[in-house]
C-alpha cells in the first residue's frame, strides 16, 4: 500500500496522529499554511510524548544535573562522567515499557537496542547493561509468557551484541497486568577527549545515512508510545520494531573505527522516530537546516512513501555529518562491515527541514521550531494522599523464622539466577560482581586498580504510598547500593515510568517524585545526567504503581578492596550500621506486612538524607581502609533478609541476638532506611567502636556473630542456610517451569 | 609462539580472547579477518566466540563457508594447532574439521554460568599442562553447546581418546551427549570446546584454572 502526500488533513487523521486541536493550530501557525500529510507525521513524530517530553519538561528542569565530574548532562543521546586518567564512562536508561507488552521479545530485545547504540554513538564502548523488568502478578495468566520474552529478547540482544549484563531487577505486582515495564540500561567507556556530540556544524556538508536498511516497522512507534493502551492493544503489533544485534554488533565496530579516523563531525542514532528525530536534532543543534532526498535513503520494502520513511523505527541507523574529505574512507569501513552508507542530504544554512521525494518537495519545516517550540504543559496535578502511621502497638505477628523462610521463597524476594543465567555477564572478562549483589562491578579495561559500579533502584509500592519519600528513596537506595561495594557514587540515570499525566492525581504522583529524587540527588551529591520519561503506562484507566527507576554508577578506586556481601569468615562480628536505638522499627509498607500480612496500608519508610550520606561515607571508609570484611545494604525484608542474604552467598551462619523487652518484627522485618550490615573481625571491635565510631554519631551496635552452617534470629528457631537457599532458589523455575503450557 | 585470532563480523569474545593470550604468552596475537586467505607464519590459531553472521544460519554455518576458513583448514593440515571456543567450536564443526555437531541446549535457553570440566585426556597439546582427569572450574555461556555426535562416530572419538574435556559432578549444561565439553581432531592438533577458558585466567576473573590450556598450547612456563 502506498499513501499519497495529498491525503487530505481531517480532524479525524490529526488525532489519530495523537495530536490535540490546540496542538494542531500551532501546527498551522508554525507552518503558515495547512501541512502536507507527511508533515503531519513529521509534527506528530516531534511533539508526542516520548519525544517531546512536553508533560515532564518542566519539572525535569528541577533536576540537579551538574557537578565536579559531569561532562555531559541530558540533551545528548547518554550522560558523560569524568573518571580521571583522561577516561569516562557514558551512560543512560530508558524505558521500551510499551512495545515489550505487545511483542516481548522484540520489545525487549529493541530496546537494549536502543539504549547500547545511545550509549556508543557518544563514542563510547559499552562495557555494562543492566534491566529494570516489572511484571504483573505471578497468576496473572500473560505473566509468564511476558516474563520468558522480556528475558529471552534482553538476552538475545545483549548476548549477541556481546555486553555484560551485569545487574537489574525483576519484580511483580497485579498494577502491571495491563503495563509491564522494561527499562534498559547501559554504559559504555570512552576516553574524555572522544566524545561525539549530534550538533551539526558547517553548511553544505554531506549527511550520511549508516546501518541497516529502512522498512515499515516501527512506523509511528513513538506515537503509541505516548498513549494509554485499550482492548485494541493486539492491532498495535506492527508499530514495533524487529532487533539485529549482529548489525548493531557491526554497526559497533564501524562506528567506533570510523570515530577513530577522525572522520565524524556529528553523529545520532535513529531512535524513536527515526529519520525525523535525528536529522531535526542534529540540524537543530548546530542552527543549521537539513536537506534530505529520500530518493537516496537504502531500503528494504518497495515503494516505500516519504512518510513511511519518516516514520520509519527500523533499528540499526545512524545519521552522521562527516568531513567531505573523509568521504572515501568512511564508506571503506562501512562497506568492511557489510553497512550501507548513502550520503542521504546536506546541511543548508535556511534553517528549514526540507524531504525531497521522487523529485517532489513533501515537507519545508522551521527546524527550531520542530523541537523547541514544542507544546509545553503545565498539568494540573493534585497532592498526593497521605497515610497516617501505624498504631504503636499495631505489630501482626508471625513466627520469625516462618516468616524469613516464606519471604525468601516469595515471587518478589526469590534468587533471579533463573532471569541472569540467560544474560551472558562474563563476556568482555572485566566482570568482578554478577547479579545477586548490592552491585554489578565491572573492571575499567587498561587500569590496574578502577572499576565501575553499578546498580537500578526503586520501590514502587514506597512511591504508591508517597512519591516524594519513595522518589528520594530510590536515589538512597541506589547511593547505598553503590557504596556498599566499596564505589564512591558519581551519577545517576532517570527512567521515571508512570500513568496517564492528563489525570491530575498521576500528575502529582509524578511531580513529587521528581522533587524527592531532586532532594536526594543534591543532598548525596549524586547528578542526574541523563534519563527516560514514560507516561501513559495505563491500560483501561488502570495505572501502573509510580516507577522512577535510578540506574546509579559509583567508581571503586582499588578494587582488591572492594566489599562483597557474603560473610568472609566464621567469627567475626556483625554489625549493624546507621541502626535506630532499636535497631529496626518502620513496618509499615515492608514485605512483611504485604506478603505476609496482606496490608499494604500506612506511610513508606522517611530517608534521612544527612544520615542517610553521613553512614554511606562512614561505611565506604571503612571498605577503602580494609576494615570491612563483608557489606550489604538493608532494603526490602528489612534485617532479616539482609542477614539471609549474606548466609547464603557465603554458605556460612550467623548467631543475632535479640533486644529484650521488645517484639522481634520491627526489629528483623522493619525496613528503616540508611542502614547496613558490615562484618569485622572480632578481635577489632574495642578498636572499631573506639577509632572508627567514636563521636562520628553513627550508631553501629554490635548485634552477632557469624559461624556454623545455620542462622539464628534471637529467640527464633534456627534455619539452615541451606533450606534458605533451597527456597530462594527455588521458585523462578517452579514459577516458569509450565510456562509452555501456560502460554 | 606465535598466535593469530580470527576475527569475524558478529564474533564478540575476540577482546577476550587476545587479552587472555596476551597477558599469558606476554605477545599479542595478529588478527585475521573473514577474507584473509593468506593466514601469517603462527604456531596457534584460535576462533573465538560470539555469533559469527547473528549465527541467523546453523550457529558458524556462514562463517565456516568464508575464505578465511579454507586457509585455517589448510594450516591444520598442515599441522599448525587450531582452537575454537564456543562458536569457534560451532564453526570448526561445522567446517567438517572436527565430527559431530552442537544442537539447541535441552533448555532451549542460553545458559551462562560457571561449570565444572573434567580433564578426560591430559595427554593433548591442548590438556598437558593439567593433569590426568583433573576437575577445573570454567565459565559457558551458550544458546548451542548441546554436543551430538552419531553412534559409530561416538565411539570412534571416545575410543581415540578424543574427547578432551568432559562436564564433571553433575554440571552439564546444555544436554551434551557423554557430557561431551570439549573435543579434538583425530591427528590431535584441532580443538573444540563450548566452555571459556578465557575468562578464568586471572585472579580478577575469580580463578585461573582456564590459564592451563592456553600455557600447553602456547608452550608457557606456569
Amino acid at each position: 500500500m502506498t499513501i499519497s502526500n495529498t491525503v487530505k488533513i481531517t480532524d479525524e487523521l490529526i488525532a489519530s496522529h495523537g495530536l490535540k486541536p490546540d496542538e494542531y493550530q500551532r501546527i498551522l501557525e508554525l507552518v503558515g499554511r495547512v501541512p502536507t500529510f507527511t508533515e503531519l507525521g513529521i509534527f506528530s513524530a516531534m511533539w508526542n510524548e516520548h519525544c517531546s517530553y512536553k508533560s515532564s519538561k518542566k519539572w525535569l528542569r528541577t533536576l540537579p544535573t551538574k557537578g565536579d565530574v559531569v561532562i555531559q548532562g541530558p540533551g545528548e543521546n547518554a550522560g558523560v562522567v569524568d573518571i580521571g586518567d583522561g577516561e569516562c564512562v557514558v551512560f543512560k536508561m530508558e524505558s521500551h515499557n510499551h512495545p515489550s507488552y505487545i511483542e516481548p521479545y522484540q520489545g525487549a530485545a529493541t530496546g537494549v537496542g536502543g539504549i547500547l547504540r545511545d550509549v556508543f554513538t557518544m563514542g563510547a564502548r559499552p562495557v555494562a547493561a543492566m534491566n529494570a523488568l516489572r511484571f504483573g502478578a505471578p497468576d496473572h495468566p500473560k505473566t509468564k509468557h511476558l516474563v520468558a520474552g522480556v528475558v529471552a529478547g534482553v538476552g538475545g540482544y545483549g548476548n549477541s551484541f556481546g555486553v555484560p549484563t551485569v545487574g537489574g531487577e525483576v519484580n511483580f505486582d497485579p498494577r502491571y497486568n495491563g503495563n509491564i515495564l522494561v527499562n534498559a540500561f547501559a554504559a559504555g567507556l570512552a576516553k574524555t577527549d572522544g566524545i561525539f556530540l549530534s550538533k551539526a556544524e558547517g553548511v553544505g556538508l554531506p549527511v550520511v545515512y549508516l546501518g541497516a536498511k529502512t522498512g515499515r516497522d516501527g512506523v509511528g512507534g513513538a506515537t503509541m508510545a505516548s498513549a494509554e493502551f485499550g482492548d485494541d492493544i493486539e492491532e498495535k503489533r506492527p508499530t514495533v520494531q524487529v532487533g539485529d544485534p549482529f548489525t548493531e554488533k557491526c554497526l559497533l565496530e564501524a562506528c567506533l573505527e570510523l570515530m577513530a579516523s577522525g572522520a565524524v563531525i556529528a553523529i545520532q542514532d535513529m531512535g524513536a522516530a527515526g529519520l525525523t528525530c535525528s536529522a531535526v536534532e542534529m540540524g537543530a543543534k548546530g542552527d543549521l537546516g537539513i536537506e534530505l532526498d529520500l530518493d537516496m535513503v537504502p531500503v528494504r520494502e518497495e515503494r516505500m512513501t516519504a512518510y513511511e520513511m519518516m516514520l520509519s523505527e527500523s533499528q540499526e541507523r545512524m545519521l552522521m555529518v562527516l568531513k567531505p574529505e573523509k568521504e572515501e574512507e568512511a564508506e571503506g569501513i562501512f562497506r568492511k562491515w557489510g553497512l550501507d552508507f548513502a550520503i542521504v542530504g546536506k546541511t543548508t544554512d535556511d534553517l528549514r527541514f526540507r524531504v525531497l521525494h521522487q523529485g517532489e518537495e513533501v515537507a519545508n519545516l522551521p527546524i527550531k521550531e520542530l523541537g523547541d517550540e514544542a507544546p509545553e504543559y503545565d498539568r494540573p496535578w493534585v497532592e498526593p494522599k497521605t497515610h497516617e502511621p501505624l498504631a504503636k502497638d499495631d505489630i501482626p505477628h508471625a513466627d520469625v523464622a516462618d516468616a524469613l523462610l516464606k519471604l525468601l521463597g516469595s515471587a518478589n524476594m526469590s534468587s533471579r539466577r533463573w532471569v541472569w543465567e540467560q544474560y551472558d555477564t562474563l563476556i568482555q572478562g572485566n566482570s568482578l560482581q554478577l547479579p545477586g549483589g548490592d552491585a554489578g562491578v565491572v573492571r575499567v579495561e587498561g587500569h590496574a586498580t578502577k572499576a565501575l559500579a553499578f546498580s537500578s533502584d526503586v520501590t514502587p509500592r514506597y512511591c504508591e504510598a508517597d512519591p516524594y519519600e519513595g522518589g528520594k528513596q530510590a536515589v538512597a537506595e541506589c547511593w547505598r547500593n553503590l557504596t556498599a561495594t566499596g564505589a564512591e557514587p558519581l551519577a545517576a540515570t532517570d527512567n521515571l515510568n508512570f500513568g496517564n499525566p492528563e489525570r491530575p492525581e498521576i500528575m502529582g504522583q509524578f511531580t513529587k517524585a521528581v522533587t524527592g529524587i531532586g532532594d536526594a540527588c543534591r543532598a548525596l551529591g549524586f547528578p542526574i545526567v541523563s534519563g527516560n520519561v514514560s507516561l501513559y503506562n495505563e491500560t483501561n484507566g488502570q495505572g501502573i504503581l509510580p516507577t522512577p527507576t535510578i540506574g546509579g554508577v559509583g567508581l571503586i578506586r582499588d578494587w582488591s578492596k572492594m566489599a562483597r556481601i557474603g560473610f568472609a569468615a566464621e567469627g567475626e562480628a556483625i554489625l549493624l550500621v546507621g541502626a535506630p536505638a532499636s535497631w529496626g522499627t518502620h513496618l509499615a509498607q515492608s514485605v512483611y506486612m504485604r506478603d505476609i500480612h496482606g496490608r499494604t496500608d500506612g506511610p513508606p519508610p522517611a530517608v534521612d538524607l544527612e544520615h542517610e550520606k553521613k553512614v554511606g561515607d562512614f561505611v565506604r571508609a571503612l571498605i577503602a581502609d580494609g576494615i570491612a570484611t563483608a557489606v550489604h545494604d538493608l532494603s526490602d525484608g528489612g534485617l532479616a533478609v539482609g542477614l539471609a542474604e549474606m548466609a547464603m552467598a557465603s554458605g556460612i551462619g550467623a548467631t543475632v541476638n535479640q533486644l529484650k523487652d521488645l517484639s522481634p518484627i520491627p526489629v528483623f522485618f522493619g525496613e528503616d532506611q540508611g542502614r547496613y550490615l558490615v562484618t569485622i573481625p572480632r578481635d577489632r571491635v574495642d578498636w572499631f567502636y573506639q577509632e572508627r565510631v567514636k563521636d562520628t554519631g553513627v550508631f553501629a551496635p554490635w548485634i552477632g556473630t557469624t559461624g556454623g552452617s545455620e542462622l539464628k534470629l534471637g529467640d527464633a528457631r534456627a534455619i539452615a542456610v541451606s533450606a534458605m537457599r533451597e527456597a530462594h532458589e527455588a521458585w523462578f523455575p517452579q514459577f516458569m517451569d509450565n510456562e509452555l503450557s501456560n502460554a | 609462539m606465535k598466535s593469530a585470532v580470527v576475527v569475524l563480523p558478529g564474533l564478540n569474545r575476540d577482546r577476550d580472547m587476545i587479552a587472555a593470550l596476551t597477558k599469558i604468552s606476554g605477545t599479542a596475537p595478529v588478527t585475521i579477518w573473514e577474507t584473509d586467505t593468506d593466514i601469517p607464519d603462527v604456531d596457534l590459531i584460535v576462533i573465538p566466540g560470539g555469533f559469527s553472521y547473528g549465527d541467523y544460519l546453523r550457529c558458524g554455518a556462514i562463517a565456516a563457508r568464508m575464505p578465511v576458513m579454507r586457509a585455517v583448514a589448510e594450516k591444520a593440515a598442515k599441522g599448525v594447532q587450531v582452537i575454537g571456543v564456543c562458536n569457534g567450536f560451532q564453526i570448526l564443526v561445522e567446517s567438517g574439521l572436527l565430527p559431530g555437531a552442537l544442537m539447541r541446549n535441552t533448555s532451549l535457553k542460553f545458559v551462562c554460568r560457571e561449570v565444572k570440566l573434567q580433564v578426560a585426556n591430559a595427554n593433548t597439546a591442548f590438556t598437558h599442562r593439567y593433569k590426568p582427569g583433573q576437575i577445573i572450574r570454567c565459565p559457558v555461556a551458550h544458546h548451542d553447546g548441546n554436543y551430538f555426535a552419531d553412534a559409530e562416530t561416538l565411539a570412534r572419538i571416545e575410543g581415540q581418546g578424543q574427547v578432551v574435556f568432559r562436564y564433571a559432578e553433575g554440571t552439564n549444561p546444555n544436554g551434551a551427549i557423554n557430557d561431551i565439553a570439549g573435543i579434538v581432531n583425530d591427528k590431535g592438533n584441532v580443538l573444540g570446546l563450548m566452555p571459556h577458558p578465557e575468562n578464568l585466567i586471572e585472579p580478577a576473573h575469580g580463578g585461573t584454572d582456564g590459564r592451563g590450556l592456553f600455557e600447553s598450547a602456547l608452550g608457557v612456563a606456569a
